[in-house]
């Protein structure tokens, strides 16, 4: 009976799990590959399809004319096709369910409806376009400039290399580590949700895309080897404690052992 | 009396104590075969250790550490790794030895208890009062005069070194400057960090700029000490959604308000911006203020609403400051609301 | 050659002796008895770990340059081309990105230091719990205590120096905090930066403080330590031929010259493996230190956090009531003084005091050395279980906003779940640790009077089941039994038998109180009579039903009709 129940558990069990936890946070800050955005003429009939689009996915919050309705959704008139491009884009809309915010999630519709979307929108008021190829190039950008730049303006929210935070009551600014440059700069310039807008008198395109080769330089991961999610002393102290602590004891404790 | 100790119960009701285990001997202790297994274990960790140590060095000669994340990383990781392999081979080695093959009778020692004898004690009371005798502080005349001026002597010495040294550490001692900030009246608003000016009109609804004193780029003292100070927090709201303070109903332009970023709890920058909550929030200890009310405190460790900076528009549509902040900004200290404004500014033009 | 070798040494050792006597001390030392048991090793681990940072230390101050004048840099890195930069963050990129391994020593020092105040903390831990601080001992628990504070100072002026956003918004609280100390704090502050925050002499300063002060105070002490370690001999765990009057274990020469010196190249190693593989301190993320920028997770070391927690858990306003006052125009900031100063001045004080707390409960003048085991001491133990989980709530909400993030919940509400678990969990676990502490004791006494159970199950022959105890050996019952069993003492009648008062009664209530406390709930050890009577009753039981040998029998047939059972199914 005894044999039994000591076999059923094994000491080194818990050790594992831990360390496969561990493992699994650190691979939440992987790098992924980012998607270069087409710029899309716009015609005609980009519009009526969209319009279709539009009433059948999204009126039922914003209203049959994007007017928007009271407490449910805001009005899109003049929230310009870059805000269509963001928010259908990252998946964050249509919402699914209402939370603190709406949080990015797998892409309900192809590049080509979301750009009839867009399209639709932009017809029913001037608002951001969505940027060229250009204008999000990191390999244009100067990464010293947007360091200045991000710091002094989004890391405050998203971390020091835009790794994400916390903010009040359950929302959060999100990670930006896998965010394509055609949607970090819609973000910066229609300023969705709790992000402030941040329009060109306030950073220029060219600081915005400083920002964006800023943000790409860091895919590259840490000179120093894994990054523990970048998000700064608290990782440190937890993986000093668990992996450094923990192998320590467990070498005090096979010196402390009798050998066979 | 029931102080005294309640540990030691009278002999009979005592177990015996079975003395130290007996040795168990280990594989090696009885088989040579075991023992010279250890051994070769042992000295392969040594090996080990080498292998590090060679590892470490050809990784130092032969990588090229170049500038790119990439290779500063392998770089740093296999130095690091022959490092780590030739410590620990070292010590695996070594305690695999002292587990298998050294003597592990235990001994049994001795102890002594620590307080000494009473003839030691004695001995050395009596050489002390020997020497307060000797000395003369003690005997037949108790030359009150030397001891008392030895010791005033000895207490107020270190003075002459602290007082120096502590006086001389807070420079000009100026601590009213923590009232002061760069900004006054006519002073405009310009980006954080480049100091390029701000016009009523670039400030949309839902935007956030990070601000500093026109100047200040240029200041070519105590730059960042002003810096510390002056940041300011513009936004703008939806002039229906700002609730106007008592006697600041001028402080504002349109629904442009600009808060100190320097928070009144212990002085992290306060910046995170909520534009449609309106709430500002301190990264540090998450104090929350509610821009559109005053920038009042609605969640966290701070008690007072963040300093309100007057703005207004010049002729040419730039934002500029009416005056400096009417309070002190950042954290609070004992004499934040006392003393007055004069002697400051003085200071501040010398510099 | 081996001759040559010897004639040597003999005359080197002579020769040193002749001008020492170090003959003595090397005897004194050598066969020197350390007790083994692996929590011995812990504050190994911190001494270990201290070497590894002064060895680290060396390369890195090497190109460490204080200094807050301010340069472009121009270095390799792409994200900093041009940024104004003071020298000090400047050598750090340099060091870091242009000096072949200075990455990696700068990552050696920076784990190491994480390692250093973690096996401090944890050493200390085991010390509390074993009782290892009680006479002559407490002494050198206080310098103990001293070196945990020194390894705080250590580390927060070392965290510092590369002069970064993070360090630089930590020491920019640090000037919030010294600010709202009533009176003096303007000016403390004022002296401390040589001016205005930030000024330009604080990263001078830190480093002389954390290269020469600091360091040089922890030497020192740390010899101290190990001098009253000898002094002291060690203690030991509680087992057979272990008393207070005797050391039982190995000697120093040469089990743990290699075992303890074996452990210090371990040590390297593990925080090697760490240093090459794991990213630690990424200054460059960062950025110069600016008043402006801020960026999200704006933690400390995690050895400070718990402060950074109490910051973060007093509210400024309770309900409508202020937590700031203004008294005659004069600021009063208990929201950052709590937190940031009483709070860890008293969890501080009591540390630093508990050996004498104990003492006074126990009244007990004798020398200890032999260990407690934790179950012997509940109320002991349960304190320090409550002051763990106080430290941990707080250096939980220390980290609020990084939970928060990663399993998606409200901050607004860990913060209050974290202000109602500070007053909540600790006595609640205090409760649970000594229920847990005594339950166990009250085991102990059943294994000594009823023996372990074997799994045996024999049939009487009037039919009724039993299940077989086997007694415990000799050095198991000891183990078992041999424990101080200390009663509360009373305080004395306030009027003596002449009716006249007695001096000193509030002291003496106030010990007899606190006795009573520690002691009241208590799990006797069992006397030998009782363990005579227990064995007694068992010989008479199993006697009176003509002994266990006919019931195994039996057994033994029922085990082999079942093995004819479940040969039969297979066939």
């Amino acid at each position: 009976m005894h044999a039994l129940a000591n076999k059923r558990y094994h000491k080194a069990a818990p050790l594992l799990l831990v360390l496969a936890l561990l493992a699994l946070l650190t691979g939440l800050g992987a790098v992924a590959t980012s998607q270069s955005a087409e710029a899309t003429t716009v015609s005609a009939s980009d519009i009526e399809d969209g319009q279709k689009l539009f009433a059948s996915n999204c009126a039922t919050c914003h209203g049959i004319d994007a007017q928007g309705q009271d407490g449910v959704a805001p009005s899109l008139v003049g929230v310009g096709a870059a805000s269509v491009d963001f928010q259908v884009g990252t998946g964050r809309m249509p919402m699914q369910a209402s939370g603190p915010q709406a949080p990015a999630k797998p892409v309900q519709f192809t590049q080509e409806e979301i750009s009839q979307l867009a399209a639709y929108v932009a017809s029913l008021g001037a608002g951001p376009a969505i940027p060229t190829a250009e204008q999000v190039d990191p390999e244009l950008g100067n990464a010293a400039e947007g360091m200045e730049l991000f710091r002094t303006n989004c890391a405050m929210c998203h971390g020091s290399i835009g790794g994400g935070g916390a903010l009040t009551q359950g929302k959060f600014a999100p990670s930006l580590m896998e965010t394509t440059p055609t949607h970090i700069y819609e973000a910066m310039l229609t300023g969705p949700q709790s992000m402030p807008v941040f329009n060109n008198a306030n950073i220029d395109e060219e600081g915005k895309r400083d920002i964006i080769a800023y943000l790409v330089a860091q895919r590259d991961g840490s000179p120093g080897g894994l990054s523990l999610g970048a998000i700064g002393p608290v990782a440190e102290g937890f993986w000093a404690w668990i992996v450094g602590i923990g192998l320590l004891i467990g070498s005090t404790i096979w010196i402390g052992a009798r050998s066979s | 009396m029931s102080l005294e100790n309640h540990t030691e119960p009278t002999s009979d009701e005592k177990f015996e104590d079975p003395g130290v285990p007996h040795h168990r001997p280990r594989k090696a202790d009885v088989d040579p075969k075991a023992a010279d297994k250890a051994e070769r274990q042992t000295a392969f960790m040594f090996g080990l250790s080498i292998l590090g140590t060679i590892v470490a060095l050809v990784g130092y000669f032969g990588m090229d550490m170049g500038d790119t994340v990439g290779s500063i990383r392998s770089f740093t990781a296999v130095l690091g790794l022959g490092i780590a392999l030739a410590m620990l081979g070292i010590g695996i080695g070594a305690i695999h030895w002292a587990k298998t093959l050294m003597r592990d009778h235990e001994m049994v020692e001795e102890r002594h208890e620590l307080r000494s004898s009473d003839e030691a004690r004695e001995g050395a009371i009596q050489d002390l009062k020997d020497g307060v005798v000797d000395s003369g502080l003690g005997g037949p005349k108790r030359r009150s005069l030397l001891k008392g001026s030895l010791i005033t002597a000895l207490a107020i010495a270190p003075l002459s070194l602290l007082v120096p040294q502590i006086g001389s550490m807070g420079a000009d001692w100026n601590v009213s400057r923590f009232r002061h900030t760069m900004w006054d009246k006519g002073v405009r608003l310009a980006r954080d960090p480049d100091g390029s000016l701000i016009k009523a009109a670039d400030v949309t609804i839902g935007s956030a700029f990070h601000v500093i004193p026109e100047g200040l780029v240029d200041l070519e003292h105590h730059k960042i000490e002003e810096k510390a100070k002056a940041v300011v927090l513009l936004v703008r709201l939806n002039p229906e959604d700002l609730k106007i303070q008592e006697g600041r109903e001028d402080w504002s332009f349109d629904g442009i308000v600009a808060y100190s970023k320097i928070c009144t709890h212990v002085g992290c920058p306060v910046a995170l911006y909520e534009q449609q909550t309106h709430h500002l929030l301190c990264p540090c200890h998450q104090s929350t203020f509610d821009v559109s009310d005053g920038a009042k405190v609605v969640f966290g460790p701070a008690k007072r609403p963040l300093p309100q900076l007057p703005i207004e528009v010049d002729d040419e549509g730039y934002i500029v400051a009416q005056s400096d902040f009417h309070e002190p900004v950042g954290p609070s200290y004992w004499d934040r609301l006392k003393g007055d404004d004069s002697s400051a500014t003085d200071e501040e033009v010398e510099h | 050659m081996g001759a040559k070798i010897n004639k040597a040494a003999a005359g080197t050792a002579n020769y040193v002796d002749e001008r020492t006597g170090v003959g003595a001390l090397v005897k004194f030392l050598s066969r020197k008895l350390f007790p083994d048991h692996w929590s011995f090793m812990l504050g190994e681990v911190a001494l270990y770990s201290f070497v590894v940072l002064l060895l680290s230390g060396v390369f890195i101050t090497a190109y460490f340059e204080p200094s807050m004048t301010f340069v472009t840099y121009d270095g390799p890195l792409e994200t900093m081309q041009g940024v104004e930069m003071s020298k000090a963050f400047e050598s750090t990129l340099h060091m870091s990105f242009e000096v072949p391994g200075g990455l990696l020593m700068r990552q050696i020092h920076h784990w190491a230091a994480l390692m250093f105040t973690a096996a401090i903390v944890i050493h200390m831990a085991r010390v509390f719990f074993t009782g290892a601080f009680r006479k002559p001992r407490e002494i050198n628990w206080l310098v103990g205590f001293t070196l945990m504070i020194l390894s705080l100072a250590a580390g927060f002026t070392g965290y510092s120096l590369p002069d970064d956003v993070l360090s630089g918004n930590g020491l920019r609280i640090i000037d919030g905090v010294v600010k709202s100390i009533p009176i003096l704090g303007s000016y403390i502050s004022y002296w401390l930066f040589g001016g205005e925050f930030p000024g330009e002499i604080l990263i001078p300063r830190l480093f002389t403080a954390h290269i020469l002060l600091v360091p040089g105070l922890i030497l020192a002490l740390v010899a101290l330590h190990l001098f009253l370690v000898f002094l002291h001999k060690h203690t030991q765990y509680p087992g057979g031929g272990r008393t207070h009057k005797n050391v039982v274990g190995l000697p120093l020469f040469p089990v743990y010259t290699a075992k303890a010196g074996g452990f210090f190249f371990v040590v390297f190693g593990i925080i090697a493996i760490l240093a090459a593989l794991f990213t630690i301190n990424p200054v460059w993320n960062y950025g110069p230190y600016d008043p402006s920028p801020v960026s999200a997770g704006t933690q400390p070391d995690w050895y400070i956090l718990f402060v950074d927690g109490a910051l973060r858990l007093m509210p400024g306003w309770l309900g409508g009531f202020p937590l700031e006052w203004e008294i005659a125009g004069y600021t009063l900031s208990w929201n950052i003084l709590v937190p940031a100063v009483i709070v860890p001045g008293i969890f501080f004080g009591i540390l630093a005091l508990y050996p004498w707390i104990e003492a006074w409960a126990t009244g007990d003048r004798g020398e200890k050395h032999v260990l407690d085991r934790p179950r012997n001491a509940p109320t002991r133990t349960g304190i320090g279980v409550a002051l763990i989980s106080f430290y941990m709530i707080l250096a939980l909400e220390g980290s609020n906003d990084i939970i928060a993030n990663l399993f998606h919940l409200s901050l607004n509400d860990l913060t209050w779940t974290f202000r109602i678990a500070i007053f909540v969990v600790p006595p609640l676990l205090f409760w649970i640790t000594k229920r847990i502490a005594l339950g166990l004791q009250r085991k102990d006494r059943e294994l000594v009077l009823h023996g372990h159970e074997t799994g045996r199950i024999v049939r009487h022959e009037h039919g009724e089941y039993i299940e077989v105890h086997e007694p415990l050996d000799e050095q198991e019952l000891w183990l078992r039994v041999n424990y101080d069993n200390i009663t509360p003492f009373e305080a004395p009648e306030e009027f003596n038998e002449n009716g006249v008062r007695r001096g000193g009664m509030r002291w003496k209530r106030f010990k007899a109180r606190l006795s009573r406390f520690y002691f009241e709930d208590r799990v006797e050890p069992v006397t030998p009579a009782e363990y005579a009577e227990a064995q007694h009753h068992h010989a008479s039981y199993a006697a009176s039903d003509e002994g266990l040998a006919e019931a195994e029998e039996n057994a033994d047939a029922d085990k082999a009709l079942d093995e004819g059972f479940a040969q039969l199914k297979k066939d």
